[in-house]
């Protein structure tokens, strides 16, 4: 008999199989937001990709987040997983501090991982461990920041050929 | 003095590499790529060993625009996505918006938009299949089908006033309703696109060439093309029945009576049938909209969100303010992040928007189907020549633009 999933299930299922890496579950719009431990992440996608019931077997979207007020959880990478078996879809976090911006590669479970860290990489510097290729995707090659962390304005801020008080500022 | 580096790619070779295989560019800006995409491509011959693609040659920083932008003045970013189908984007964007608010649409609403969104697929198929047919040497097609792609635009001009990157409709539903001279053009086109595309069909798909030019030419399979993030046309081609309009109905898709074409090979000609039958589902698809089309408002009623038209402004105090509360950004968003995705012309275009309140996204990530499934584009191509490589290119249907946001 075919088990009925929803987001309860997922919910029990993780926490019973990984009872100390799951550090928060919240369910935003009908979709789940767990947050894990950093360090447990590519554990628990290969865990939900290959379990029997949940069968999560598409990354969906993988990108980064920055918070710069939340002190030691400044940088965030957010998987989006899609079971092609059950429509389940859920949404998993992994927080870090900024000082130490390193995330396992997913690149081993599914292929799509790659270009989806270097985009990670390459707007918010998070580095992955273990990444065949780990280089800027968008920008030009010798950029030298990271241009969708929060500090950074919208305009070039190296440029020194538009004043402010030319445009109104 | 030091000996010299015989270095392609970064990567040094030695001299029996560089005697063995050749390097081309192929790219940024070659014709027969349809768009700017680099390929440094390490061939024996002909043969393909390997590619080196880069992007981001046409990278407009959208995802940090859309942080500093209102999230009505975050629509015509998303028309630069994929300027093939922009409505579509249009819409999901509008959409992704009314899931965060949580705003009922008027059925009405839903119907208008997936004729809209329907036309807008016949777009896009139609440049990806006709360009395919020009890949492989038949120009003729191409000119012919592409009268009915101007007939949509002209629609699209009809209902929003532009006709590429579009703008189409608002948060909370369209601007206006469609005048009678758009409802008697959509009917034209029904009644008629089919005689046409009935024609570029046996003019193409039986054609012997266009069959050795495209059958088992860029091949993937189902396992492979999962794996690697494929969505859309591309991934119904290599026979997985995934299509994000029956797997998560939006729009009030469930509605409406339509198949999902499967291939079975994942070639350039199974790509190819599958965005043709496609398009005939999507005649289907406006066909029973138009005849269902429900009575009602062409807009929900979201004041906080959807401008006041000039009349309220002028005339009423309660339309001035509304007005003024959208322009200056005063309205209430509610803080939560949502993922909203929709069948794009090349796949599941995903919305990832995490509120925190303010009159901006305080991240907005577009999943964009494109820049996922060209990374499959090395691996399609190895073994293959030199010439398959373009068509094999045009099959993925990769648009410049949804490749680098």
């Amino acid at each position: 008999m075919e088990q009925q999933i929803n987001n309860h299930l997922i919910e029990s299922l993780l926490r019973e199989q990984f009872a100390d890496a799951v550090i928060q579950v919240e369910e935003s719009y009908g979709m789940l937001d767990i947050t894990v431990q950093r360090d447990k992440i590519i554990e628990i996608l290969q865990w939900l990709r290959d379990h029997s019931v949940l069968q999560f077997n598409f990354l969906t979207s993988m990108n980064g987040m920055h918070f710069p007020e939340v002190k030691n959880k400044e940088l965030s990478m957010v998987y989006h997983l899609h079971s092609f078996f059950t429509n389940a879809r859920i949404r998993l976090h992994v927080f870090f501090p900024i000082s130490d911006p390193h995330v396992p590669t997913a690149t081993g479970l599914w292929n799509t991982a790659n270009w989806m860290e270097r985009e990670a990489f390459d707007f918010f510097g998070i580095r992955f461990t273990g990444h065949p290729d780990l280089r800027r995707i968008l920008n030009v090659e010798d950029m030298l920041y990271h241009p969708l962390l929060k500090q950074y304005p919208l305009e070039d801020g190296t440029r020194t050929d538009k004043e402010d008080k030319y445009f109104g500022r | 003095m030091a000996k010299q580096e015989n270095i392609v790619n970064g990567v040094v070779q030695t001299e029996e590499e560089l005697k063995q295989y050749n390097y081309l560019n192929l790219g940024p800006t070659h014709p027969a790529t349809h768009g700017i995409f680099q390929n440094i491509l390490k061939l024996d011959g002909e043969i393909i060993v390997d590619a080196q693609p880069t992007i981001g040659y046409i990278h407009r920083a959208f995802e940090k625009l859309a942080e500093h932008r209102p999230y009505y003045q975050v629509t015509p970013i998303t028309d630069r996505l994929n300027y093939c189908s922009s409505p579509i984007n249009n819409i999901g964007w509008h959409m992704t918006v009314e899931k965060l608010i949580k705003a009922e649409m008027p059925k009405r609403v839903d119907y208008m938009r997936v004729i809209i969104m329907e036309l807008a697929r016949i777009a896009d198929h139609i440049i990806c299949n006709s360009v395919i047919a020009v890949d492989t040497g038949a120009l003729t097609g191409f000119l012919y089908v592409f009268q009915w792609r101007e007939k949509i635009y002209e629609i699209y001009e009809l209902i929003c006033g532009t006709r590429l990157t579009t703008n189409i409709g608002r948060i909370g539903g369209f601007e206006r309703d469609f005048s009678d001279d758009v409802w008697r053009r959509i009917e034209e086109f029904v009644n008629e696109f089919p005689k046409a595309l009935k024609e570029f069909e046996s003019m193409v798909m039986r054609n012997r060439i266009f069959m050795d030019r495209t059958i088992k030419v860029g091949p993937i399979t189902a396992e492979k093309a999962l794996n690697y993030g494929f969505t859309g046309p591309n991934l119904r081609a290599a026979g997985v029945d995934y299509d994000v309009r029956v797997m998560n109905p939006y729009c009030s898709y469930q509605d409406f009576d339509f198949i999902i074409p499967i291939g079975s090979n994942g070639d350039t000609y199974d790509r190819f049938c599958v965005r043709e039958e496609e398009m005939w589902q999507s005649l289907h698809i406006i066909k029973q909209a138009m005849q269902k089309m429900p009575a009602g408002d062409y807009k929900a009623d979201v004041p906080e969100f959807y401008l006041p038209p000039k009349e309220d402004v002028y005339n009423s105090m309660e339309g001035l303010i509304w007005h003024f509360k959208i322009v200056m950004g005063e309205v209430h968003v509610p803080k939560g992040q949502v993922y909203h995705s929709v069948e794009g012309g090349n796949g599941e275009l995903g919305f990832y928007l995490v509120s925190d309140g303010g009159r901006q996204p305080y991240r907005l990530h577009f999943r964009r189907p494109c820049f996922i499934y060209y990374q499959a584009y090395p691996e399609m191509i190895k073994g293959a020549m030199l010439s398959d490589a373009i068509i094999t290119m045009s099959s993925m249907n990769v648009i410049a633009g949804e490749l680098d946001a």
